[in-house]
């Protein structure tokens, strides 16, 4: 599903460059449920964002379903992004202003689906994750697992290839943290990508494979003990 | 435009934040109402001098008598300029870019006038035929004075609307004898006159009657005539020439100011439409100038909004929208508060004016704005709401969506 080779990304500091990744290869086969760990600088944030199309890169190459994501247009990015990739982010990032429903089914606006059609297919998903009491509620009047699980199916709603979700249980307590992850678990059976960012053993010890990065590259790379069961 | 969402987004964001749209919706607002109502007093002005002008025909052109101010040819200064029927007639035959052509006898002084055993006195004026032209006379009734009451020396009389009421009353006139002085005259004829009540009180008799009853000569006190169709510099040119003509003819020399006036409605008239054409710029320049200061101000609101609504802009941005989505989002808003705060200003600016209206001054007249001025005034709005939407809207579709959400 996803395929890097060679990939190589610095940014510009005044005079001085810093390399932030230093040369990744990396596959990542359609179904698995992976998480990237790593500290801070270590680059794992920059991989995400080239992973989730928000940023380029300077040499290497990227396949995501077998197709070469460089050098895209603005426009072109975001079509990709939207069809491919679905965000689940730390800090939930739903619109304030919107219902459950409608940060739902916001991705499907930008697909120019009709509003009834994408408000019934967000019920669905909201139905899905357990959340279909709470429709017409806006984000601040649930707590903060329900907002991840809206994201989430905000996130699934396009029936991306890839979940990309960014320390999504940074901001939650043990129980809810392992709702959520129990929730990803839930949506990888049922055959969706799912890769998570965290910094966490405990959350990243729930996937069946992490991805260690140290300083711009792949330090270590292996299955976990609940990739088995 | 149709797209029902969009304007859903638009409302929506207005809503949160009431406030400060109607301060960016009001800089609007203002400056097309400033714009309106400047421009729609400007044409006010316009017509009000255009409407005290319309008495006399604006290519009226007319010449006095002087006396001379420097000795010519032999001649001593302080020489009285006397016309007699020989100038009427050079003017008439000579130029033939004259149209309408009058000369004026004045009787000294009121003169009384009496019908039946009703006297009053009014001023009398002894005219040619092409005096009603000059005048913009308009006949009521009968006929004003023509040739053959020239050329016979008839004792008729055309009599103003004002001192025909008070002279007639519910009598009608026509017909009716009047003394002039001690003359008997014939009424064949009634006008009226939009210069106003003093213009309607004056008596006209033919001028070769007077001219034999009243001085035994054949003196001219005034003479006045039209241009046919003329741009003014061949007014000018042609006032210049019956200058010359008329130097010529009673010796005196063509730069002395003071032998002879010669007076063009049109340059006058002309004078007026240049101060017009620069109050229009004027107006223009501050309307526009009001417009542009709403324009900034919608530009810097725009800016903020943008600005507060960088993570949502990101959010939106890592769920898919394209940057063309995100500029016609902040556009629009831009769009849809200029063009209907701009809406109500031309509305409250119109409004004004027909208040306006009401008020009676001299000078100033119906004011107006006319339709295309609205059209112009509306397209001015929609294009610079977008301009004031653009840079702002261009700015959040270059938002990093990554950075975007982590901003607080």
């Amino acid at each position: 599903m996803i395929r890097l080779r060679n990939i190589r990304k610095a940014y510009k500091t005044g005079y001085t460059q810093l390399e932030v990744l230093k040369g990744i290869d990396l596959d990542i086969e359609a179904g698995a449920f992976a998480s990237i760990m790593g500290s801070s600088g270590s680059g794992k944030s920059t991989l995400l964002n080239i992973i989730g199309i928000l940023d380029e890169y300077d040499n290497g190459d990227y396949e995501l379903d077998g197709k070469i994501i460089k050098g895209l247009s603005q426009t072109d990015a975001a079509l990709y992004r939207n069809r491919f990739i679905g965000f689940v982010f730390q800090s939930f990032n739903l619109l304030p202003f919107k219902t459950a429903q409608e940060n739902v089914a916001l991705p499907l606006y930008y697909q120019k689906m009709d509003r009834k059609k994408r408000q019934d297919l967000a019920m669905e998903y909201l139905n899905m994750v357990g959340l279909a009491d709470w429709a017409e509620h806006l984000p601040n009047q649930l707590s903060g697992g329900q907002q991840q699980r809206v994201a989430i199916a905000r996130a699934l709603i396009t029936q991306p290839k890839v979940i990309l979700a960014d320390e999504p249980t940074g901001a939650l307590d043990s129980k809810t943290s392992s709702e959520v992850m129990e929730l990803f678990k839930k949506v990888n059976k049922e055959g969706m990508t799912v890769i998570i960012v965290t910094h966490e053993n405990d959350i990243a010890a729930m996937t069946q494979r992490i991805i260690r990065l140290r300083d711009g590259v792949i330090e270590n790379d292996g299955a976990t003990a609940s990739s088995s069961s | 435009m149709i797209d029902l969402d969009k304007w859903q987004e638009i409302f929506n964001s207005i809503r949160r934040h009431p406030l400060r749209t109607v301060l960016t919706a009001l800089g609007v607002f203002w400056g097309i109402f400033m714009l309106v109502l400047l421009l729609g007093a400007g044409q006010g002005l316009q017509n009000g001098v255009e409407y005290e002008f319309r008495d006399d025909a604006t290519n009226s052109v007319w010449i006095r008598r002087g006396v001379t101010s420097v000795p010519y040819q032999g001649l001593p200064k302080g020489r009285r300029i006397k016309f007699t029927n020989e100038d009427y007639d050079l003017l008439a035959e000579h130029f033939d870019e004259v149209d309408q052509i009058t000369g004026r006898f004045y009787l000294s002084g009121d003169q009384a006038i009496t019908f039946g055993r009703k006297s009053l006195s009014y001023p009398v004026r002894a005219v040619h035929p092409g005096h009603r032209y000059l005048e913009n006379t308009i006949m009521e009734s009968g006929r004003f004075i023509n040739e053959t009451d020239i050329k016979e020396y008839r004792k008729v009389a055309v009599i103003g609307k004002v001192a025909q009421k008070d002279l007639f009353g519910e009598t009608p006139p026509l017909g009716q004898k009047i003394k002039i002085g001690s003359i008997m005259y014939t009424v064949t004829g009634t006008y009226s006159d939009t210069g106003g009540d003093d213009e309607m009180r004056v008596i006209y008799i033919p001028i070769s009657t007077a001219q034999k009853v009243y001085s035994g000569t054949d003196e001219i006190h005034q003479l006045m005539f039209t241009t046919k169709d003329m741009e003014l510099p061949a007014i000018q040119q042609l006032q210049e020439e019956v200058r010359g003509t008329f130097a010529r003819r009673h010796q005196f020399d063509v730069e002395d100011r003071k032998a002879l006036y010669i007076f063009g409605a049109a340059e006058e008239f002309q004078k007026f439409m240049n101060l017009f054409a620069a109050i229009r710029a004027f107006v223009w320049f501050v309307g526009l100038g009001s417009i542009i200061a709403g324009v900034i101000g919608v530009s810097n609101i725009m800016l903020i909004i943008v600005k507060d609504r960088t993570k949502e802009i990101g959010i939106r941005k890592a769920l898919g929208a394209t940057p063309r989505s995100i500029i016609t989002m902040i556009l629009q808003e831009s769009i849809l508060i200029t063009a209907v705060a701009g809406y109500l200003g031309l509305l409250a600016g119109v409004g004004a004016i027909s208040l306006m209206e009401s008020i009676a001054v001299e000078y100033f007249r119906n004011p107006r704005v006319d339709l295309g001025m609205g059209i112009i005034a509306t397209l001015v709005l929609v294009v610079s709401g977008a301009l004031a939407g653009l840079m702002p809207a261009r700015k959040a579709a270059q938002i990093n969506p990554i950075v975007a959400m982590r901003d607080q």
